[in-house]
C-alpha cells in the first residue's frame, strides 16, 4: 500500500511539476492521472498493489471533499444576498448538463450501433 | 465551562487531531446512514457529512480556518485519489476507444450547456455580474472553476461554493433523471454525471459501477480542461452578445 502510494505521489508531483512548467490550465494532479494512464497502457496494466489502493481511495472518494465542502458556510452571506438567481441557475444548469450530455451520447452510441449492425 | 474545560477546549482546538477527527467521525456517521438507506441517492454521505461538521463548527464556534488545519489531511489525498483514476480508466480503455467520437461530441455538447444555461438563467433573474461569472465554471472541480472565475470578474470563494453545491446537487438528481430519461448504460450515466458534476458526482458513481465511475471520471477531466480553455473566450463574446 505504501508502495503504490509512493507511486501515486511521484506522479502527482511529475504532473505538478509539468503544469507550472508548461502554464497548462489544468491542476497537476490532472496531468499525473494522464500520465500514469500512459504509463498503465505502455506497461499493459496495474499491478495488484495499485489496484487494491487505487479502489480503497476510490470507494471513500465523498470523504475527501468534506473539507473544502464544509468551506461552503463562510459563504452564507454571498449565498443569501442572490440566492433566488443562484439557486434557479445552480438546479436547472444542472440538471439541463446532465440530460442533454446523457441524450446525445445515448443518441450518438445508438445511431453508431445500428449503423453497424446495418452493414453486410 | 469549567476551567480546566475550558483549558482542555483551548489545547483541542489548537491541535489538527480535532479537525481531522472530526471529518473521519461525520463521514462515518454519513456513510453508516447511506448503508442504512440502501444507497439512496437522496442520503448523499457528502451532503449528509458536510452538513455534520458545519452543525459542529456552528454550535462549538470552532473557526473554520482552525478546522481546516486537521481536515487539511484528508483534503491532500484528492491529489493523489485523482491520480488514481488512472486505473479504472484504464480498466475501460477498450470501450473508451471504441466509443470516442460519440464521447467527444457529448462532451463538447454538454459542457457548454453547462456554463451557457448556468449564465443565462442568472442573467434571466438579474444576477450580477460578478455572480454571473462564478457561476459559468460550475461543473467542474474546484482548482479550475476558482482559476477560470477570477480573471472573469467573478468570485473564487463564490464559484467553489457553486462547484460544491453541483456536485452535491448532480449526485442526488441524476439517478432519477436517469431513470425517467430510460438511460441504463453505466457508461453514459457516469459520463453524463462526470461532466456535471466532476468528482462528487465522480464518487456516486465509483459506488454504482466501477465502470460508471472510469467514465465519469473521464468527463469530469476533460470537461475540466475544456472549460479552462474555453470560458475564459465565450463570456466575454456572450457579454457582448447580450449587451451587458
Amino acid at each position: 500500500m505504501i508502495a503504490a502510494l509512493t507511486l501515486l505521489l511521484v506522479f502527482q508531483l511529475v504532473g505538478e511539476v509539468v503544469a507550472r512548467a508548461l502554464g497548462l490550465p489544468v491542476p497537476g494532479p490532472v496531468i499525473g492521472m494522464a500520465l500514469l494512464f500512459a504509463a498503465l497502457l505502455l506497461r499493459g496494466g496495474p499491478g495488484e498493489n495499485l489496484r487494491q489502493t487505487a479502489g480503497t481511495l476510490l470507494q471513500h472518494l465523498s470523504l475527501l471533499f468534506i473539507p473544502a465542502g464544509a468551506g461552503i458556510m463562510l459563504y452564507g452571506d454571498l449565498i443569501a444576498a442572490e440566492w433566488l438567481p443562484l439557486a434557479a441557475a445552480l438546479v436547472g444548469s444542472t440538471l439541463l448538463a446532465i440530460i442533454v450530455t446523457a441524450l446525445v451520447l445515448d443518441a450518438l452510441v445508438k445511431r453508431r450501433k445500428a449503423g453497424e449492425d446495418a452493414l453486410p | 465551562m469549567t476551567p480546566r474545560l475550558t483549558e482542555l477546549w483551548v489545547y483541542l482546538s489548537a491541535s489538527p487531531l480535532l479537525g481531522l477527527t472530526l471529518t473521519l467521525v461525520a463521514y462515518q456517521a454519513a456513510h453508516w446512514l447511506y448503508k442504512r438507506a440502501g444507497y439512496h441517492p437522496l442520503a448523499n454521505p457528502v451532503m449528509i457529512a458536510i452538513t455534520i461538521v458545519t452543525a459542529v463548527l456552528f454550535l462549538s464556534g470552532m473557526d473554520y480556518r482552525a478546522y481546516f488545519d486537521g481536515a487539511q489531511f484528508v483534503h491532500f489525498l484528492l491529489g493523489p485519489a485523482t491520480v488514481a483514476l488512472a486505473i479504472p480508466l484504464h480498466a475501460q480503455w477498450p470501450r473508451l476507444k471504441a466509443m470516442a467520437g460519440p464521447l467527444v461530441i457529448a462532451l463538447v455538447v454538454g459542457s457548454l450547456t453547462a456554463a451557457l444555461s448556468a449564465y443565462g438563467i442568472g442573467a434571466l433573474l438579474g444576477a450580477s455580474r460578478p455572480t454571473l461569472m462564478s457561476l459559468a465554471p460550475k461543473s467542474v472541480t474546484t482548482p479550475i472553476a476558482m482559476a477560470v472565475a477570477e480573471p472573469l470578474g467573478g468570485l473564487p470563494a463564490l464559484a467553489a461554493a457553486m462547484v460544491i453545491l453541483t456536485g452535491v446537487l448532480g449526485a442526488i438528481c441524476g439517478p432519477y433523471l436517469y431513470r425517467w430519461l430510460r438511460i441504463g448504460d453505466h457508461a453514459i450515466r457516469g459520463f453524463a454525471i462526470g461532466l456535471a458534476s466532476h468528482g462528487i458526482g465522480t464518487a456516486r458513481a465509483f459506488q454504482v459501477s466501477e465502470q460508471a465511475g472510469a467514465f465519469a471520471a473521464l468527463a469530469m477531466g476533460l470537461n475540466g480542461l475544456l472549460t479552462a480553455l474555453s470560458l475564459p473566450w465565450i463570456m466575454p463574446w456572450l457579454e457582448r452578445l447580450g449587451g451587458r
